[in-house]
């Protein structure tokens, strides 16, 4: 199958297909992933505060039946694996975008599969924070929201950059994956070309692509997250 | 003031229950400088956690100007921990934030404007030597300058009572000298009541004026520095203030009593008591333990004599010591 992946013909036309719909498909990428590492982190986010903050001994404890129902289902979404999720919510994305096809019907399925990711992400940065600045807070007469928002959010900062990286990185995964179900972008063009046609050149560029934002999205993530941490400063 | 009043802690842990103090009772004067010294494990952190109710108490009553700190709501209590301020072993900085920044924290939760907290806050560094560092992150700066800004952060919202939680602990001894003159100093012009939580001696001895002993979770003896050191009546006591003389390990040999001599201050440094002792009763005393330290301008020690023979000779040896002032001798058993 190689040596007929790269004759000049198949050459020339996985060229031209790659001028016309390249662009579009990076496009798709770009904006589908981004849109759905923000929402996965507006619901992420409050998420892992919870998973922290309202645990026994926290700084603002919640009642025992909400933190296990918070912990199964977030460790149920995130069991199920997302190619079966994808399909499982087909009812619900019809519902909230009207369509289960296409491109953004890919960021509801997407959503829902990386906010309690996220969620997990982010309890593991707050966790960071020492207990010892939160009782030094606590000891100034500050409230749980104040200790929230003004010392577990940003002492942990740099590294909720980071888990935000991998976030991005692995929503880019996702959402490649998402072709299946008619979601755009790099994924779609892989498997349509790749998969259904044989294309293996076009996959391959595809896949290259790919790579290379993930690439770029880790490497951006990791050099802000060091520049940002006031901790790694010297005169 | 600060009233403590039959404070008892209990942690039920895995392992069962621990109680961490046992009805404490302590009256901390307005104005002074109080130690609370133990060994660690004794429950001096639980202790001090308890005066701003980071820690509820299981029973008993903190009443600060006589006010009970355990009957405020959360947001009252909030409030009045504005009042009773704290440092730190581990400093505690916000290290994402300058220093700046930290020392106008506590104003900043408080909900004072930011040009007026900055204000005070730039004051608050003057006072603590360390205007040129507010741009500056904690983690650029030494441990004894971080102490430095935590203090000033402790003062932004002028508190009346500032509480040390092994502030000292983690510094080297010059640093430690320096932060306790600045608390000192702190005591001195702002008239802050300052209560030091602390297993050291040296620190104490420093800038305490009172200071309670705390052991096993209970306070053994309490009153000024110079007393409680001077005559350590509890063991506790003993093996803070003399840990070399320990008495509870020797065995005596047959046929020797021992004999506890307490210097309060006596010049007998310079004079060869024991010598004297030998030539003018026959009293041929050994030196199982001794341990002296001067405190101020006084000389205070503790001493453990071996007297071999009958017991008339430790009575001539006790009458002998028991003439010169400021010597108080004991036979111990």
């Amino acid at each position: 199958m190689l040596e007929k992946a790269f004759t000049a013909e198949a050459v020339a036309e996985a060229l031209d297909i790659i001028r016309t719909e390249f662009p579009l498909a990076l496009w798709e990428t770009c904006y589908v992933t981004i849109l759905s590492t923000a929402f996965a982190f507006l619901l992420g986010l409050p998420l892992g505060v919870m998973l922290v903050a309202g645990e026994p001994g926290g700084v603002r404890p919640l009642p025992k039946w909400i933190m296990a129902t918070l912990n199964g289902i977030i460790n149920l979404l995130r069991s199920v694996p997302f190619l079966i999720l994808m399909i499982m919510l087909i009812p619900m994305t019809r519902a909230i975008v009207g369509t289960a096809v296409g491109t953004m019907a890919s960021v509801v399925p997407l959503v829902v599969a990386a906010a309690p990711f996220v969620a997990r992400l982010v309890e593991s940065s707050l966790r960071e924070v020492s207990p010892n600045i939160i009782e030094a807070a606590q000891s100034m007469g500050a409230s749980p929201i104040q200790i929230i928002c003004k010392v577990m959010l940003p002492e942990s900062f740099p590294s909720l950059l980071s888990a935000a990286t991998i976030a991005i990185t692995t929503i880019l995964g996702y959402s490649a994956m998402s072709g299946i179900i008619g979601g755009g972008g790099l994924g779609k063009m892989a498997i349509n070309y790749g998969y259904y046609r044989y294309r293996y050149l076009v996959m391959f560029l595809a896949v290259v692509l790919l790579v290379l934002m993930v690439q770029i999205f880790q490497t951006v993530g990791t050099r802000l997250a060091t520049r940002l941490d006031k901790r790694l400063k010297k005169e | 003031m600060i009233e403590i009043k039959h404070l008892s802690k209990t942690f039920s842990g895995a392992e069962g229950k621990v109680e961490a103090l046992k009805d404490v009772s302590l009256t901390i004067p307005d104005g002074d400088i109080y130690g609370i010294i133990g060994m660690s494990g004794a429950g001096k952190s639980t202790l001090v956690r308890c005066i701003n109710m980071l820690e509820r108490p299981t029973e008993g009553a903190v009443l600060i100007d006589g006010q009970d700190m355990g009957s405020l709501n959360e947001k009252a209590l909030r409030r009045a921990r504005r009042d009773i301020t704290m440092i730190f072993q581990g400093i505690n900085l916000l290290m994402q934030k300058t220093c700046l920044k930290n020392v106008c924290f506590p104003l900043e939760l408080a909900g004072i404007p930011r040009a007026k907290a900055e204000e005070k806050a730039r004051q608050l560094l003057e006072l603590v030597g360390l205007p040129h560092k507010a741009e500056a992150y904690p983690a650029q700066l030494s441990g004894g300058q971080q102490q430095r800004i935590a203090i000033a952060r402790a003062l932004a919202t002028e508190p009346r009572v500032l509480l040390c939680d092994e502030a000292t602990s983690a510094l080297d001894p010059s640093t430690t000298r320096a932060i306790l003159e600045l608390i000192r100093d702190i005591n001195r012009r702002l008239g802050i009541t300052v209560v030091i939580i602390t297993h050291q001696m040296s620190v104490v001895e420093a800038i305490c004026h009172h200071v309670a002993i705390l052991d096993e979770g209970q306070v053994v003896e309490v009153g000024a520095v110079a007393d409680v050191f001077s005559k350590p009546r509890s063991p506790a006591a003993r093996r803070l203030v003399f840990p070399e003389v320990a008495q509870e390990i020797i065995a005596p040999a047959q046929g020797i009593r021992q004999l506890r001599v307490v210097f309060n201050g006596a010049p007998v440094t310079r004079t060869p008591l024991i010598a004297q002792m030998a030539m003018e009763k026959q009293i041929a005393a050994s030196i199982l333990a001794a341990s002296t330290r001067s405190l101020g301008e006084k000389v205070y020690g503790d001493m453990l004599l071996g007297i071999p023979g009958d017991p008339d000779k430790l009575q001539e040896a006790l009458d002998y010591l028991g003439k010169i002032p400021d010597i108080f001798a004991e036979e111990v058993h």
